[in-house]
Order: C-alpha cells, then structure tokens, then sequence
C-alpha cells in the first residue's frame, strides 16, 4: 500500500494553487492592457465629441457649409468645415491618383520586372523610405519642391488649361497649392502603398502565372490575366491605407499649401485647407472656444479615417488569405 | 483542290499544302516567331528619349529639370511601343509598353527620395558641428545666426522615451493576450481597433490629449503631455509587430513546455517571450523611430523652448519635428532656413539609425517559423 507523503502533496497543492493564482493574474493583465487600448479609442472619441458640442452649440452658422473659419469672432462666432472638408478631398484625391498606379508600377517591379539584384535592395529602401519623417518631407516640399514645380505649373496652365480644373487664373504665383500638395502626399504615401501591394503579388500562385504563359501569353498578358486579379483586395486595401495616411497628414501640408477660405476647383491656384493644417496653423493663437472649435474639425477627420480605415481592414479580412496578415 | 494564295490559307489548309508543296521549311519557322527587337533595345530608347527630352527641354528653354524628365518619360513610352508595334507586331508591343511603364514607375520613385535625401544631407552638413549639437537656442536672436539643437535633442530623448516606457509594455501585453489568450469578441473587437488605431491621424491624438489632459485635468504644457500622444500613436504599432512576432513561435515549444507542468504564465515570460524578443525589439524600435518624427502632436502639447528644459514634467520642452517647424514657420529667413536643415539631417540620421539597427536585430534572431 503506497500513498504518498502528505507534505509533498501540500507542496504540490501549494505550487498548483500559485501557478493558478500566477496565471489569473498574468491572464487579467494582458486582459486589462487590451481593454486599455479599447478604452482610449472610445475615451477619444468620447472627448473629441464632448468638446465639439460645447463649440457647436455657439456656432452662428452651418458646421458643414460654412466656409469661413472664425469661431473667435466676439460679435459673431462662424466656423465650418466645407473648405477643410474640400481641400482634404481634393488633395488625397490628387495623391491617389499619382501615387496608386506608380505603386502598382513599383511593386511589380520589385516582384515580378526587376532583375533578382536591383529587386531586393530597391524594396529594402521603399520600406526605410517609410520612415523619413513628415516634416522632412514638408521642409523638402517648400524649399525644393514648390520652386521646381513652378514651371510645370505654367506648362499645365497652357496646355490643360481648357479642363478647368488646371486652369490657373492667378498667373505666376507661387504653387503652394493643392496641386502640389498632392504631388508631396503622393511622393510620402507612396512606400506603404508599395510594401502592401508588393506582398500581395507576391503571394500570387505560381502555377496561375505559369499557366498564363504555357497558354501563350506574354508577361504583361500574364500580369494582366493572372497577378492584377489575384492581388486586387490587396490593392484597394493598400490604397485605402495611403488614402488614410494622406487625409491625416499634417505638418507636410501645413509647410507648404497656403491656405485661405475660398473654395474652387482651380487646383492650381492658391487656396483651400485641409483638416490637419487647419488645426495645426490656428491652434496656437485660437481661445478656449476656438480650440473647441478646432476639435469639432478634429472629430470630423477622425470620423473619416476611421471610416477609411475600417474599411480597407474589413476589405484585408475578407480576403485574409491574400492579405499575408495571417502569415 | 484549289491552291490559295499562301496568306489566304487557314491553319489547317496551311498544313496540308505544305506536304502538298514541299515548301521549303525555313519559311514556316518564319510564320512560328515573329521578328524581334534585339536586346539593347530598351536601353537604346531610353538614352535616346533621355537626349531627346533634355534637348528639347534645353531647346525650349524650360527651367524645371521635372519638365524635361516628363517628356523624356513621355518619348520613351511613345517610342518603344512605336517601334515595336513596327517590328514585333501589337501584343509584343503592349507588353513592352507594359514593361516600359513599370520601369518608368521605378524611376519616377527613384528620383524625388533620391533629390530628398541628397538635398537634405547637402543643406544639412553645411550647418551641423559640434557646436550645433553641443549648443541650445538661448540668447540667440532667432533671426540671426548661430544657435544649436541641443536642447530638442534632449527634449526628443525624453519625450519618446516616457512613450516608450508607456507603450511598450502595454502594447507588449495586449499583444500576448490576442496571441496567448484571444478568443471571443473582446479579442476580435481589440483587433479591429488596433488596426483602425494604427490609422488614427496624429493631430488627433494630439487633440485627444489635449481636451483630456490639459483641458479636463488642467495639466499645462510639458514633455510628458507630448508623449501620452506619442505613445498613443506608438501603441498600435507595437501591438501589431510583436503579435506576428508571438504568432511565429513554435508551438511545439509551447506544447513542451506545457508537459513539463510549466504553468502558462511562466510559458509565456521564460519560453515564448524570449523566443520572439528579437521580433518584438524591431517592431519597438521601428515604432520609436516612427513616433521620432511626429511634429503634429508635439506641437500642440509641447509648446517648443529656446533653453535647455531636462524636466519632461515640468513647463515646455522643445523637440526635433517642432525645432524644425518653428525654425522654418516662425523664422522663415535664411539663418531658420539653415538651422532648420541641420537638425532635419540629425533626425533622419538618428530615424535611419534606429531603423537599420531594428532590421539587423531582426534578421540577426528572428524566429524561424517551423522547422
């Protein structure tokens, strides 16, 4: 008849019961830490809004078709977002649509164009590109960008001028404008559009590349047939994370867009504003009431990124298996 | 039967009259490959649209060098697709249109980070030495000459260090949790919001702070406010990376670990943690030099100062980014101009630094996946 000794057992209790206390309280803290991260999410947009309605309350005119920006006004507080709302548009969109298709250029390049030495170095410096910080690229953008701008901006004036849209009716000015500003935010979302798009492609199955050029194709029919359609989810999610990152940029726009309340379509003339400069160029000298104010603008451009972003994650998430976040 | 014109046959009808015929072979491997542009093609164009373009651009007296570089991209385009349609026929030349695209995409990227880079070490070195570094801005008139970034260097230091010291451990904690632990909505939920935080524009976070510490709690400017919005910014990221790094361990070592009658706790800290610390150390110090560079944020809650202030707690700071920006917006002369270079090229030396130490690291003991 054997049992074991009652002192290892109480030592083999005690153990176990600190092992289990141990692991509720390791299991409580990385809990805890996680719903930190959830509380702050909530808690900014919990104070972005509370802020916002004290200034919203004052407003003397519409939030969303105002123009003008001057909630510091004694005799008539009026500040609104259509200009911030319009100019941010316009910009990103003017980013997406140089920095989209020259990303797509890029990450082929790198994964399926590029000889096997110059691909590995080149996607090593797009993603160290990623981390040259914004207001390296502001201070580029005014001082060297802007003055080599100025004679393709002439050149656009005359030759697409007819569009409207490149129609610079202010002759000769400076471009510190959205057209510019456009070109900066596609030249800095640019790397993280690549590094995403890349991945993609390259995850694109062999054998349907193969396939294609055992049918005959060539390697832009390829391209075209089997590694667009195959890295598409990814493509638009890479966008939408670009798109998220131009919306929100701040400091670049703010060095070199010179801003005012006027709302057109001239991109190349002077003008507009976006969210992020909006707030980083009034807040020094704005009251307590103008801050508030300022923070409305804030929760408006939260909202959207959050928009944006929620949407490019769910498009990865569907589409998981594309995606290499599963890797 | 009818003999057609050669052109005229089908395939089939091509096939038969060749017995028929006794046609001599050469021409039927002629019908098998079409002609081909030689090898130094593509180069030969692209140094001849190159001339073209600057020719032209010299010729027509356009100033910007971006002029000339269009119509050189334009030319190449234009003529290597010409000329092979010519030669090779259309679908060849699609495809080295195609391919001419891609490398012109290649350039076009190549050249502004190239012009960034190049311009801003030339403005930079001009302005950084010892007494650059070694110097705050006190008692110099901003206008003029001389000054230092002594001051925001110690004010970076310590900001993005209080971040680090903040978001790094919880970052590291709700990462081990959606690895370790995740299951049910509260993982899925913190997943999705790490990802849409990533998003999160820094002059958000940089009002957040504000309306919560120093509008609600009545804190006034200094370091440490900077840094609650940094490692905001910061914590998403490092979520993100250490969560692929954990999910890269083995989990054989797990499992092994487990029948010894480890407990999960200590699993985690002494077999999974150190497996992956090479992983999670890139990803936090990819992330610090991320938050190195965020200027929006700091220049709000920070306030920016001339003199030295080595106490985060305690009245403005000043930093990098906002050293930058206020030399550059406040300034805006030659002397701001200069000042503003130097410490650009000291932030980009110090962000590509801490980048390529955290690549290093990562190839040095990243875990293999597997076996």
């Amino acid at each position: 008849m054997t049992s074991s000794p009652p002192t290892a057992t109480r030592g083999r209790d005690r153990r176990r019961s600190d092992s289990r206390r141990g692991d509720a309280v390791f299991f409580n803290l990385s809990r805890g830490a996680g719903i930190l991260l959830l509380v702050v999410m909530a808690a900014i947009a919990g104070f972005l809004a509370w802020r916002s309605g004290l200034a919203l309350g004052k407003n003397q005119g519409n939030f969303l078709t105002t123009f003008e920006w001057d909630p510091d006004n004694i005799t008539k507080p009026v500040f609104g977002v259509a200009v911030l709302a319009f100019g941010t548009v316009v910009s990103a969109v003017i980013a997406m649509a140089i920095a989209v298709p020259v990303a797509i250029g890029i990450a082929l390049f790198i994964s399926h164009y590029a000889p096997k030495k110059i691909a590995q170095p080149f996607a090593y410096l797009v993603d160290l590109l990623a981390a040259v910080p914004s207001i390296v690229y502001g201070l580029w953008g005014v001082l060297w960008l802007v003055p080599h701008m100025a004679g393709l901006t002439s050149w656009m004036d005359t030759y697409l001028g007819w569009t409207y849209v490149f129609d610079q009716t202010q002759a000769g000015v400076t471009p510190r404008n959205l057209f510019t500003v456009g070109v900066l935010l596609a030249i800095m979302i640019l790397p993280i559009i690549t590094a995403v798009t890349r991945e993609v492609f390259r995850q694109v199955p062999r054998t349907h590349e193969e396939a294609a050029l055992a049918l005959g194709a060539t390697r832009w029919e390829m391209v075209r047939t089997a590694v667009i359609p195959f890295g598409k989810p990814g493509i638009i999610s890479a966008s939408m994370l670009g798109l998220g990152r131009a919306l929100g940029e701040t400091v670049a726009v703010a060095t070199v867009l010179s801003p005012n309340s006027k709302l057109s379509l001239h991109v190349l003339d002077l003008g507009s504003g976006t969210f992020a400069q909006n707030i980083a160029l009034k807040f020094g000298e704005a009251s307590s009431f103008g801050r508030d104010a300022l923070m409305a603008s804030g929760l408006v451009l939260f909202v959207i990124t959050l928009l944006v972003n929620g949407a490019a994650r769910l498009i990865i998430a569907r589409r998981k298996e594309y995606s290499g976040a599963n890797a | 039967m009818v003999l057609l014109h050669p052109d005229e046959r089908s395939e089939e009808g091509r096939m038969s009259t060749v017995t028929v015929d006794s046609r001599p072979a050469p021409q039927l491997s002629r019908n098998l490959t079409n002609a081909r542009l030689p090898k130094w093609a593509p180069a030969g164009v692209a140094v001849l649209s190159v001339a073209l373009g600057a020719a032209i651009g010299a010729g027509g007296g356009l100033k910007s060098h971006l002029q000339w570089g269009l119509i050189a991209a334009v030319l190449f385009l234009v003529i290597s697709y010409g000329v092979s349609a010519k030669v090779e026929g259309r679908r060849q030349a699609k495809d080295r249109l195609a391919t001419s695209v891609v490398w012109v995409a290649f350039v076009a990227a190549v050249l502004p980070l190239a012009s960034l880079t190049i311009y801003t070490v030339q403005q930079g070195a001009k302005v950084v030495d010892g007494n650059f570094l070694s110097h705050s801005m006190r008692n110099i008139i901003p206008s003029g000459p001389g000054g230092g970034i002594y001051h925001a260097i110690i004010g970076t230091l310590e900001q993005v260090g209080l971040a680090t010291a903040m978001a790094a451990p919880i970052g590291l904690l709700t990462a081990v949790y959606l690895v370790e632990y995740g299951r049910g909505r509260l993982a899925k939920a913190v997943t999705f919001f790490v990802d849409v935080m990533t998003g999160v524009p820094s002059i958000v976070a940089g009002l957040f702070v504000l309306s919560v510490w120093n509008l609600a709690l009545g804190f006034q400017y200094s370091g440490f406010s900077g840094s609650l919005a940094l490692a905001i910014l910061m914590l998403p990221v490092v979520v993100r990376s250490t969560e692929e790094m954990l999910k890269l361990v083995p989990n054989e070592l797990r499992e092994a670990s487990y029948a010894l009658g480890v407990p999960k706790w200590k699993t985690i800290l002494q077999i999974v943690i150190p497996t992956a610390i090479g992983g999670i150390t890139t990803g936090v110090m990819l992330a610090v030099a991320r938050i190195t560079g965020e200027t929006a944020p700091v220049m709000m809650l920070v306030f920016g100062a001339d003199a030295i202030n080595t106490d985060p707690f305690n009245g403005p700071q000043a930093n990098l980014p906002l050293f930058i920006w206020q030399q550059y917006a406040n300034v805006n002369n030659d002397f701001g101009y200069a000042r503003a270079w130097g410490a650009a090229l000291v932030l980009i030396v110090f962000v590509m630094g801490l980048n390529l130490i955290a690549r290093g690291i990562a190839r040095w003991r990243s875990p293999k996946a597997g076996h």
